[in-house]
């Protein structure tokens, strides 16, 4: 038997125009739901930045959560980080060289890898490595009855586990991305001097000549707010984690995929601030050829 | 031990008058959905009153509301004449070192060994003056018989009914003024579950507590207990019915006349049964397949 997709409405053979107002009711149910959700995370967040300022994080959780988040992702992103390097080389010394200008495959691959491959490299290695892991151990402590045990003894959860998950995301993922970035530029050289046979002096030239401070701030100011992002979001599912094994896949499937969405969103936004802000201070830009 | 202790401990629950605990017209709701609606008990101190009732009575959300796990919609909780709903974080913080809750599969936490899992409240509360942690977690241990080669182990390492009695071991390390089991021996077997009745049995001697006890087992209730409360699920109660169909002691169950009250103490599926066939028969997408089952019996085919 079909089951009512909306069993609270009533009869609806009676409405002038039923299949409307299904519409009308299924749509208006996921906005309300999404703006519910995002009031939830909001409310969440803020939570978590007052006990943040409130109670100092215990050694005993931040050390864990330091280890497990920044030095045991560091190799992944760092390998990752070398192939994005490579892979850029592969992909635009073909386009350069029909034009003549190979050497300036520097300034390119260094260019994008320190303003937006690095930070949202690093971002998404933690999304998928850190933050579905977090969830579903935060689910699994929901659904196990330990987010409650902590509460009876008087420890505050969200102080207990979310704070020291979060300082770790947000300080140790400017790290992590300096790695992807540095990987990655050496990745690129590698295939384009080595491999591929550019010059080397010119090479670095361009590099240093188009890549700037700002840049290299750029990309490690926007994946701080990567960093925040995935441990609100992965905490907040963990912590709403619906009962019984699915309910802890979900909860870990979720964390990705909104902490990826979200990542992708903000960078547009944070560019977007991040451009106003180079070009009110240096109006005439820089320019790559 | 102190003399007033012992007084206490001796002490039959009806002369000790002052209540520790009190629920006023508490309801819980979620959604649409009652769970809880009035109720109102007076536990007194050094009593150990053990809740029952069925499954999805509401039995363990009355238990997690008494310590402010959760929020009543509607009505209030007083212990030792505090209004939890009223206290702020910090004075419900310092509170929960009086309550101890053993939880139904223990809640140990995974990541830590089974001596930091006792040791937590100390490390959230302080220890007490004039002790050490490692004597009280050894001691709190041995009083529900586990060797302290169990110290280093992992929750998962060991069996349920040795976690259970890790729960009770943390819950103790504070020595709680209550203490708050949620179905201790679901998922035992009858010796571990003995093992445990014992165990609550004992430690009521050993300490003033007064113990709430959430269980479905009638065993462990008429053993335990000296005063047993049923709750009904508020879905199934005629209008202007009370969710508590039995308060009173033990042995007064066997007493009482309410149907409903007979029908769990002793078991019976009774009329619930049939509800499930005639639900399958409208067509339920939830109900059991009962009468296939039953097709399958040799007796019943032709």
């Amino acid at each position: 038997m079909a089951t009512d997709p909306y069993p609270n409405e009533g009869p609806t053979s009676n409405r002038p125009f039923p299949g409307l107002h299904r519409v009308i009711y299924v749509w208006g149910t996921v906005v309300v739901q999404g703006i519910a959700t995002l009031g939830d995370i909001s409310l969440f967040a803020f939570q978590m930045f007052g006990w943040m300022f409130r109670a100092r994080p215990k050694r005993e959780t931040l050390m864990p959560n330091f280890y497990a988040i920044g030095v045991l992702s560091l190799p992944v992103v760092a390998l990752t980080g070398t192939f994005i390097g490579m892979v850029l080389a592969i992909q635009s010394y073909h386009q350069f060289k029909s034009i003549g200008m190979e050497t300036r495959l520097g300034a390119v691959i260094n260019m994008s890898l320190v303003r937006e491959l690095g930070p949202v490299l690093a971002a998404t290695m933690l999304a998928g490595r850190v933050g579905s892991a977090m969830a579903a151990v935060l689910g699994t402590m929901r659904v196990t009855e330990q987010i409650d045990a902590l509460v009876s003894m008087g420890a505050n959860p969200i102080h207990y586990l979310v704070v020291p998950r979060f300082m770790a995301c947000m300080l140790l993922i400017p790290a992590l991305t300096v790695m992807a970035d540095f990987m990655g530029i050496v990745g690129g050289y590698f295939y384009s001097v080595i491999v591929l046979g550019i010059d080397h002096a010119q090479y670095l030239r361009n590099s240093r000549d188009f890549v700037g401070g700002f840049d290299l701030f750029s990309g490690i100011f926007k994946s701080v707010f990567f960093g925040a992002t995935i441990a609100i979001v992965s905490c907040y599912r963990g912590f709403h984690c619906e009962p019984g094994a699915e309910g802890v896949g979900r909860a870990a499937t979720a964390a990705f995929v909104q902490s990826f969405v979200m990542i992708l969103a903000l960078d547009i936004v944070l560019n977007l601030f991040l451009d106003a802000v180079y070009f009110t201070i240096w109006p005439t830009g820089a320019k790559l050829f | 031990m102190d003399e007033s202790i012992l007084s206490q401990l001796t002490a039959s629950p009806s002369t000790t008058v002052r209540p520790i605990l009190e629920t006023r017209r508490l309801s819980l709701q979620f959604g649409r959905q009652v769970v809880l609606k009035d109720i109102s008990v007076q536990i007194n101190k050094g009593e150990t009153v053990a809740i029952i009732g069925e499954s999805g009575c509401g039995k363990t959300m009355f238990l997690k509301s008494l310590v402010g796990l959760l929020k009543p919609t509607f009505g209030s909780v007083i212990f030792d004449d505090h209004d939890i709903q009223k206290l702020t974080d910090r004075e419900m913080t310092n509170l929960r070192k009086r309550f101890g809750f053993v939880f139904q599969n223990a809640a140990l936490f995974d990541s830590m060994t089974i001596s930091q899992n006792v040791a937590f409240p100390l490390r959230q509360h302080g220890v007490p003056k004039g002790k050490t942690a490692s004597t009280l977690i050894s001691d709190r241990l041995a009083e529900v018989g586990l060797p302290s080669n169990v110290l280093p182990k992992r929750p998962s390492q060991l069996s349920g009914g040795m976690r259970k009695r890790v729960g009770l071991a943390r819950a103790l390390i504070l020595e709680p003024d209550l203490l708050l089991y949620d179905e201790p021996t679901t998922g035992l077997d009858p010796i571990m579950s003995d093992v445990i009745n014992e165990l609550m049995m004992r430690t009521r001697k050993r300490y003033p507590v007064t113990s709430i006890i959430v269980t479905h087992d009638m065993h462990s209730a008429r053993k335990v207990a000296d005063r047993i409360i049923m709750l009904y699920p508020y879905s199934r109660l005629e209008r202007g019915e009370s969710q508590i169909l039995f308060d009173g002691p033990p042995a007064m169950l066997d007493k009482t006349q309410d149907r409903r009250v007979k029908q769990f103490v002793n078991g019976e599926a009774g009329e619930r049964l049939m509800e499930m066939l005639s639900a399958r028969g409208k067509g339920h997408p939830d109900t059991l397949n009962l009468t296939d089952a039953f097709d399958d019996d040799p007796e019943n085919e032709e």
